[in-house]
């Protein structure tokens, strides 16, 4: 079952998220208002971790636990970067959740956020039909 | 130490986990970190009409939704075996602005439940905060090829300057809403 390590991961990441509040719809208020330090803190002191560690790998050319090499794709700019970010930007202030906190916020027992999901479904289903229309 | 578990986790504790989740993932298997894929695969997997977009092998891309799936379950030990504090201890600045400008009484749970209840798909609160603020996660999220992990946590710490621009958007939105749009709103 190889993908269980990604199930497992993923169980660390979610609790992560909620006991640091990150899944809170105030935690995000709070953020947006700048009256507190602690999304900031987060956010921040994620980036500086992934940034060394990505270093570490790349310098020292480290391979997966199977032997494979490690690349990262480089993100291509598209004018879909900073609209559909700033679309994005909105509902994550209406939400107070990303996707990730949404799936979260299901298993702590949230209802509305089945809601939240299913409108995200449908979201990501409806630019996929509109693509070709749409700037980028 | 148990004690220490089961109150909320303070920045300095949460932020370099969650860091590390960038190259974990790419040890145990060469993948990035990016959640809002997992909302594309869900689509691609179950209603793909013969949308391009939509038409691509989901199947090799399962590990992330076993991810969002192990998400889930965290959201549940993390709340619900771990423990919780009733009403999270915001600040009270936010407090008092929540009260004055959105007409927030109720402060208790993970989210307002004056705007998240089920109940609330009955007037507009409902159709706006759980309808239309999921939608456009799911839609802005694509558009802009990512969201907080794939962007800000993943993109950046790779030093992708397009995040940089993207994370920029994510704030310009969030910014809008909660200092014009709200405004408006209430």
């Amino acid at each position: 079952m190889k993908n269980l390590k990604y199930l497992v991961l993923g169980v660390l990441f979610g609790i992560v998220l909620t006991k640091s509040e990150v899944v809170s719809w105030w935690r995000i208020q709070e953020m947006f208002r700048f009256q507190s330090f602690h999304m900031y803190g987060i956010i921040g002191s994620a980036i500086v971790v992934g940034l060394i560690s990505i270093q570490l790998i790349k310098r020292n050319r480290l391979k997966t636990i199977n032997g494979e090499e490690i690349s990262i794709a480089d993100k291509k700019y598209n004018h879909g970067t900073w609209i559909g970010g700033t679309i994005f930007g909105l509902g994550w202030a209406l939400t107070g959740a990303c996707p990730g906190p949404m799936f979260a916020q299901l298993g702590s027992g949230v209802a509305g956020a089945a809601v939240l999901i299913l409108a995200a479904l449908a979201g990501t289903w409806t630019y996929s039909a509109l693509r070709e229309k749409l700037p980028h | 130490m148990l004690e220490l578990l089961r109150q909320p986790w303070p920045w300095y504790v949460a932020g370099p986990l969650i860091g590390l989740t960038v190259p974990a993932l790419l040890l145990i298997g060469n993948k990035a970190l990016g959640i809002s894929s997992s909302l594309r695969h869900v689509c691609a997997a179950c209603v793909p009409a013969g949308i391009p977009f939509l038409t691509y092998n989901w199947r090799a891309e399962l590990w992330n939704l076993f991810f969002v799936l192990g998400i889930g379950i965290g959201g549940f030990i993390g709340y619900q075996l771990m423990g919780h504090a009733d009403t999270i201890a915001i600040s009270p600045e936010t407090v008092r602005d929540l009260k004055a400008q959105m007409h927030l009484t109720d402060f208790s749970g993970l989210l307002p439940k004056e705007l998240f209840a089920l109940e609330n798909l009955s007037n507009w609160k409902g159709w706006v905060f759980l309808v239309l603020g999921g939608f456009l996660v799911g839609f802005g999220t694509r558009y802009a090829g990512g969201c907080t992990s794939g962007h800000a946590i993943s993109g950046l710490s790779n030093l992708q300057w397009v995040s940089l621009v993207a994370v920029i958007g994510f704030f310009v939105g969030g910014l809008l809403m909660t200092w014009v749009f709200y405004p408006m709103m209430f």
